[in-house]
């Protein structure tokens, strides 16, 4: 793989490499999106720091490749359901980082109107159906949105996203079962990154290649190298065809990393600092689409730089936004309970 | 520009914690994801990260400092050039008490950071949730009783006078209305175990599959946890899913979907998205079908902000609340009796009859007591009522029929009438639909009471498999007079 190092050796002059299955606009478009969703979660982890943002806050850095590379591979009206460590997902599919950033904060201005919170945000428009606190609770509900989709006829594809933790709960296999039983278009996406909160898979998990789960059950699957934004995307063709196609759902094992703690407040002791840092110095997936971008001479780092100012100045934006917007109306307390 | 690094709050309960260890000095680089410090928080020693890049400039908090208050500036961040001693902050050097949080740029808004350990607005307002709730609690302004006792014709029945019926079981009623909403509604479909092919374990689907079709009754696998989330899962989606449970016992296996996905999607995205299903199927005694399979969980589901909980007494009840519960835009939990499914009763024949939730019936009409009850109670409540007829006591039954929303208000109107009331529940003591009842009587007719008011549940056991225990385990009939005569002082 190639590194920073090499990216700096690397002659501003010399003509443009070319690179497999992606062009030059969509790997920038990467980049910035990886990047938006690295700096907008830095941002949560200052303010939570602050006081500005309470309770649970799950932090997705580390693991950015693995929605840019997928969302990459979706059509407009395709669906995604996530659990709590929501943001990027909802960063990736084209939600606004204001609105997002304000529910943190619980404000009015946040996409539940602050009364969703971390974990529990959604948006009609953008099909994204939350943002669930109760772990694997959204693997059935993937495949009910799926259900839906195939119920009416519409070719959408909806992304069930869940964890190393989550892929060992009861419901996730009731949901496999019946998705395969009545083929529908999901794909399960399993982001290992290797600890369900502050236990490893080595400590959890008898079976570890989640992925072959799918197989006593008959659904296709593979597993993903999760740092690498291209290998993502093109295993999320992969799955999309399957489902599109009408063969039922599709399993991708996405192997990750997540460089902060399960939550704010996890001290980390379960793994050692050196093994993190090695991740984020060898593997860094916003790192790795740079030096591509540098090596292959299809931007400079003045290009880069404009970029990273571009996107601070979003977060930023997002971060006032969600310090000025008013908390809700203590009306508020008691709308939305029945329709 | 150089800025404050502020002592990090790493909890949701942080409010201060001692700065174990620097492990960048003054003077260093720092870039994003640096580890700048260790603290010691309430619960265990965090890594500090760095967000910003920059020069650490001044350091404020020397290490080993204890009580270091959240958000009190611990370092300077310089950027690029700048000189440290331009960078004091305006509490001057060394100065971390939280005091002076007022005056820097970066602390957060006051009444933020408070939000956490006092009471808040809204805590303070959920204390005395009648004050704001939005169920009706002003009784007086509904009345429908003239002034001699007499109720609105509305209360009393369902439809206008003279509307021809047909007799009908309740099993029948619940297919005729979900099939007639299906008919109406094409993204209507029935899901759960056996409701197809089977015909229904009950029969309350029987030939629904020959007339819809696989499409639309669907045949699960024994999975309630399972299929209650993909029914969770199509509402969101845009479906209608009516998903039936063999029996109510089996959705505690599913318990977390209708609460946690179901009942609270809503709320927590703000009113963007709602999940329009109906999880039905029977529920409480059936017979001899010992503790596992005999439960009424009705007190339990009405606890609940965001569902809709009715229980059907009669087939005129159960059709018009079904199609009520298909069209609800929210999680409707509909809760069936076994028992019931074979008993007839007259039905309106209408094209489209329907009976909102949220509104009793007055079965019968009384000025000595009021008994409340629904579902199968209101079998003990009539009985009982028709044997104290005899005997000289007249008595109000009120059937509930819904128990979120809950009509109080007629409750509360008969009971200012007849200034007593027993409610009858099969369901458990502890926490019942009873208790409930009684300490809102208490609160808003306390003036009217002439007796306690009495919840009469089915006893505190496990269902016992024994017929004779059985028996003893429900309300009784017997007992149901008994109370109304403590309550009459007869």
């Amino acid at each position: 793989m190639a590194t920073a190092t090499a990216a700096q050796t690397a002659q501003p002059a010399a003509e443009s490499a070319p690179i497999p299955n992606v062009s030059k606009d969509e790997l920038i478009k990467f980049y910035r999106e990886m990047l938006l969703i690295r700096r907008f979660e830095e941002k949560a982890g200052q303010l939570y720091g602050m006081g500005l943002i309470g309770g649970f806050c799950h932090l997705y850095i580390g693991q950015e490749a693995v929605v840019v590379g997928l969302e990459a591979a979706t059509e407009e009206g395709d669906k995604r359901v996530t659990s709590y460590r929501d943001h990027g997902h909802m960063l990736a599919c084209g939600m606004d980082a204001r609105g997002v950033m304000a529910e943190l904060t619980g404000r009015e201005g946040g996409y539940s109107k602050g009364k969703g919170g971390s974990m529990h945000m959604f948006s009609k428009e953008r099909h994204f159906y939350g943002g669930h606190g109760i772990v694997a609770a959204q693997v059935p509900i993937g495949a009910g949105l799926a259900f839906a989709d195939k119920y009416l006829g519409n070719g959408r594809v909806t992304f069930a996203y869940f964890g190393d933790g989550a892929a060992n709960q009861g419901q996730v296999y009731e949901a496999y079962n019946m998705a395969q039983l009545w083929a529908l278009p999901v794909v399960f996406v399993i982001e290992n990154n290797q600890y369900a909160m502050g236990t490893s898979v080595k400590r959890s998990t008898m079976s570890r290649t989640y992925w072959e789960r799918g197989a006593a059950y008959g659904i296709a699957g593979e597993e993903v190298d999760g740092m690498d934004v291209l290998a993502v995307k093109a295993a999320g063709q992969r799955a999309v065809e399957h489902c599109r196609s009408g063969a039922g759902p599709y399993i991708l094992e996405v192997k990750t990393y997540r460089y902060r703690g399960h939550s704010m407040s996890d001290p980390a002791k379960y793994r050692t600092r050196e093994e993190v840092q090695k991740m984020k110095e060898e593997r860094d997936p916003i790192e790795h689409v740079r030096s591509m971008l540098l090596t292959g001479n299809h931007a400079t780092e003045d290009d880069l730089k404009a970029i990273d100012r571009e996107i601070k100045e979003i977060v930023n934006e997002a971060a006032e936004f969600s310090k000025e917007s008013p908390e809700p109306d203590v009306s508020e307390l008691w709308t939305d309970i029945v329709a | 520009m150089a800025t404050n690094i502020l002592m990090p709050a790493l909890s949701p309960t942080m409010e201060e914690g001692t700065l174990a260890r620097w492990l960048k000095k003054e003077g260093d680089a720092v870039k994003s994801g640096d580890i700048l410090a260790e603290i010691e928080t309430d619960k265990a020693t965090m890594e500090f990260e760095a967000v910003d890049e920059g020069i650490l400039g001044k350091i404020l908090v020397s290490e080993g400092t204890e009580g270091v208050k959240v958000n009190a500036p611990i370092a300077v961040l310089l950027a690029e050039g700048e000189d440290a001693s331009a960078a004091v902050p305006s509490g001057g050097l060394g100065s971390a008490d939280p005091e002076d949080r007022a005056n820097l740029d970066q602390a957060p808004v006051g009444d933020i950071a408070g939000t956490g350990d006092s009471p808040t607005t809204a805590e303070k307002k959920m204390a005395d949730p009648m004050a704001e709730a939005p169920v009706p609690a002003t009784p007086a302004s509904l009345v429908t009783q003239s002034g001699n006792g007499q109720w609105s014709a509305d209360r009393l029945s369902d439809v206008p006078e003279g509307t021809a019926t047909k007799t009908m079981t309740v099993r029948e009623a619940l297919r005729e209305a979900m099939s007639e909403e299906m008919r109406r509604d094409e993204t209507v479909f029935l899901m759960g175990e056996e409701v197809g092919e089977y015909q229904g374990a009950y029969k309350i689907s029987q030939g629904m599959l020959d007339e819809f079709g696989p499409r639309r009754v669907i045949d699960t696998p024994i999975t309630e946890h399972g299929f209650a989330g993909i029914g969770v899962g199509a509402a969101f989606g845009g479906l209608r899913p009516i998903v039936e449970f063999m029996t109510f016992n089996f959705a505690m296996q599913a318990m977390d979907h209708l609460i946690n996905s179901a009942a609270k999607t809503l709320y927590m995205s703000g009113g963007q998205m709602g999940c329009p299903i109906v999880f039905r199927g029977p529920n409480g005694a059936a017979a001899r079908v010992a503790a596992q399979h005999s439960q009424d969980f009705a007190a339990w589901f009405m606890q609940v902000p965001g569902l809709r909980v009715v229980m059907p007494y009669s087939a005129s009840d159960a059709k018009g609340l079904m199609k009520t519960a298909i069209r609800d835009p929210n999680p409707v939990i509909f809760l069936e009796n076994e028992i019931l499914y074979g008993r007839s009763f007259e039905v309106p024949v209408m094209d489209d009859f329907t009976i909102p939730f949220g509104k009793a019936k007055v079965e019968r009409v009384g000025k000595d007591v009021t008994i409340v009850s629904f579902g199968i109670g209101m079998t003990y409540a009539l009985q009982a009522a028709e044997e104290l007829g005899k005997q000289g006591i007249e008595a109000e039954v009120i059937n509930l029929r819904s128990l979120r929303p809950l009509d109080l208000p007629t409750v509360l109107e008969s009971v200012r009438k007849t200034n007593r009331c027993v409610t009858v529940e099969e369901g458990w003591p502890q926490g019942s639909v009873g208790s409930y009842l009684g300490s809102q009587i208490m609160r808003e007719a306390f003036d009217f009471l002439d007796a306690p008011v009495i919840s009469l549940t089915g006893k505190d056991v496990p269902m016992p498999y024994a017929a004779n225990l059985e028996k003893l385990a429900l309300v009784t009939v017997p007992e149901v007079i008994d109370a109304v005569k403590q309550v009459t002082y007869r």
